[in-house]
């Protein structure tokens, strides 16, 4: 009789049991609330933690609600997604410069907003350090937002909604700046674009062929460009001087933020997810197709003190030497990097 | 029926094993808890011998500029007491922001030291690097508070505005100090001497006011001449390698412990 008793071990062990069973159920799951929750397997450690702003689905919505909000501008002529569009991997598509309120004109080009939860420092100089702190130098800039944190949350404040939405998330009171920049960056952090073409081809997927050309360009990529344009970020996150200019005057690019001669000249290595998207290119968008970006690597490089030693040759000359069908490789290559479903992911556009 | 009891019986030897823990938890902790009290810093804001006020003051720096004051703000964080045997007590979120222009700013009161003997009082002028890069602070590390660059996203540690007539173009004189990364690392930590090298005496009874004078003088006179700041070349200082001039100076000589009581 005793025999048949389940002990308290037992139990315990049906339960665990039932734990498990919970937490390993396969799933036929729905499509993520949050988009960009899950790390895909090929991209390294995330530099924003998941845990740091865990995903959740109202912090997420009310996120884009702001990401869309013209009332971030003194004027409110312009939010985030005017200059930086879903179509073109956030980036905006053939302005080389942006346009701020009273149409004041930028002096960078407006980066693709595109797994930004694995970038270590943002903007083409690094200026800004924590994803959550992004908005604020588009938001002060004078040709950009030109608004003040203060302001804008007396604006969103004096709005019923923001209040009940802020409210929902993060309990009553005044909504503040730390949450303000949090509800924010559950958004941006959210924008992981990570199903190319080439994706599926790394994962031995369905739908991820590619074809002679497209490895031939993926062979002299990893051996020509993954250098600077490293993993599958396509970015090693470093500041490097490409050889656009003999001088930089204008702009001195990563000495901006360090105030060292050594970095000057020197931008952060754009990732090239969905580069046939995000034209023009380079920090002052000054070439309009990818095919003047290889002619530029082939036989535009100028010399000048910070010049990266990747684009010195041996042999004295300056840049990487391609011939016109190593060019045409490439560009076939870069072009399996395009993430339709990103580009149209229906979570991520602008409220209706 | 007999399964369902032994669980029971399981369960509720569980909870009371809890109970008896967390009773013995409490009653030590009374019996245990040592006495602790306060120590309040006062930050007196001075020009060499003179009070600071601002706008309507001139002073007059090493290098012989004249020059007032308009702002005058900067972040104490870190504060630590340290006991002769080595025993160090740490404030918790220890983020202070004093401002000329905020008296109740100017006194920061530690809560809850234990009592004893400290022979050093230490804090660092700044914000540490692990804060610059965390993320949306609240409270005093929050960037409303005209303290955060946002195009070099990172604190300003001090920030000192005022006017010269001998600073070239509009007289205006800028120094904010901040940037937490090599070269220009611009975080220092202080350790100021006790007056007499008495220690603190930090005891229940009493709430301990340490006074120091913070001499803005300090920010522009050196520890040698060729330290001194000049605002007929230098004037307009945003991080960066000026900034770290400034900094090495206010380390070596803006906080003095006046006096303790």
């Amino acid at each position: 009789m005793a025999a048949l008793l389940p002990s308290p071990v037992v139990l315990l062990v049906v339960g665990l049991a039932g734990l498990l069973t919970i937490a390993c159920r396969p799933t036929t799951q729905p499509p993520e609330a949050v988009p960009g929750n899950a790390l895909p397997g090929n991209f390294p450690t995330p530099w924003y933690a998941l845990n740091q702003n865990p995903p959740n689905q109202a912090a997420f919505e009310l996120g884009k609600q702001l990401f869309y909000e013209v009332k971030l501008s003194r004027d409110g002529s312009v939010s985030c997604g005017s200059c930086h569009r879903q179509e073109a991997a956030f980036a905006q598509a053939n302005q080389s410069f942006s346009r701020g309120v009273n149409n004041r004109l930028g002096v960078r080009n407006a980066p693709a907003l595109q797994n930004l939860r694995w970038r270590h420092s943002l903007l083409w100089d690094g200026g800004v350090s924590n994803l959550e702190m992004l908005p604020l130098a588009p938001l002060t800039n004078p040709v950009e937002m030109d608004e003040s944190l203060d302001n804008v949350l007396v604006k969103l404040n004096a709005d019923a909604t923001y209040s009940q939405r802020f409210a929902a998330v993060y309990g009553a009171g005044p909504i503040t700046s730390q949450q303000f920049l949090r509800a924010l960056a559950q958004f941006t952090a959210s924008l992981t674009s990570a199903n190319s073409r080439y994706d599926h081809y790394v994962h031995g997927e369905r739908g991820g062929t590619l074809s002679i050309q497209e490895v031939r360009g993926l062979q002299l990529f990893r051996k020509s460009c993954a250098g600077c344009h490293a993993t599958d970020l396509f970015t090693d996150e470093s500041f490097r001087n490409n050889g656009l200019d003999a001088s930089f005057a204008s702009d001195s690019g990563r000495a901006h933020i360090t105030d060292t001669p050594r970095d000057r000249g020197k931008f952060k290595v754009p990732s090239l997810r969905n580069v046939a998207h995000t034209a023009p290119y380079m920090h002052d968008g000054r070439f309009a197709t990818l095919g003047q970006v290889l002619a530029h690597y082939d036989h535009g490089v100028v010399a000048s003190a910070t010049l990266d030693p990747q684009l010195r040759q041996a042999d004295g000359r300056l840049g990487i030497p391609l011939t016109a069908k190593q060019q045409k490789d490439l560009e076939a290559f870069l072009r399996t990097l395009t993430d339709t479903s990103f580009l149209s992911d229906p979570r991520l556009a602008k409220p209706q | 029926m007999k399964a369902f009891a032994t669980a029971s019986r399981f369960c509720q030897l569980g909870f009371a094993l809890c109970m008896l823990v967390s009773c013995k938890d409490t009653q030590q902790d009374e019996v245990l808890a040592p006495p602790t009290g306060k120590v309040v810093l006062e930050f007196d804001h001075v020009v060499g011998n003179q009070a600071l006020d601002l706008e309507t003051t001139t002073y007059t720096n090493a290098a012989g500029n004249p020059f007032t004051v308009n702002t005058f703000n900067y972040y104490i964080s870190n504060i630590k007491l340290t006991q002769a045997d080595g025993t160090v007590w740490s404030e918790t979120e220890s983020y202070h922001l004093v401002k000329e222009s905020d008296a109740s700013s100017q006194q920061v009161t530690l809560q809850q030291v234990p009592a004893g003997k400290y022979t050093r009082l230490t804090f660092t002028i700044g914000v540490d690097s692990a804060r610059n890069v965390a993320g949306a602070q609240a409270g005093a590390l929050e960037p409303r508070n005209g303290m955060f660059w946002t195009w070099n996203s990172g604190y300003i540690f001090t920030k000192l505005e005022g006017r010269s007539e001998q600073a070239p173009g509009n007289k205006a004189l800028i120094f904010h100090i901040g940037g937490f990364k090599a070269p220009n690392n611009t975080i220092r930590t202080i350790s100021p001497a006790l007056p007499g090298n008495a220690p603190l005496q930090v005891q229940a009874s009493h709430d301990l006011q340490v006074h120091l004078k913070v001499d803005v003088l300090g920010m522009f006179n050196g520890p040698t001449p060729n330290d001194n700041i000049d605002f007929r070349t230098l004037y307009d200082v945003m991080g960066g390698r000026e900034a770290v001039r400034l900094a090495d100076n206010y380390a070596a000589g803006m906080f003095r412990i006046d006096y303790v009581k």
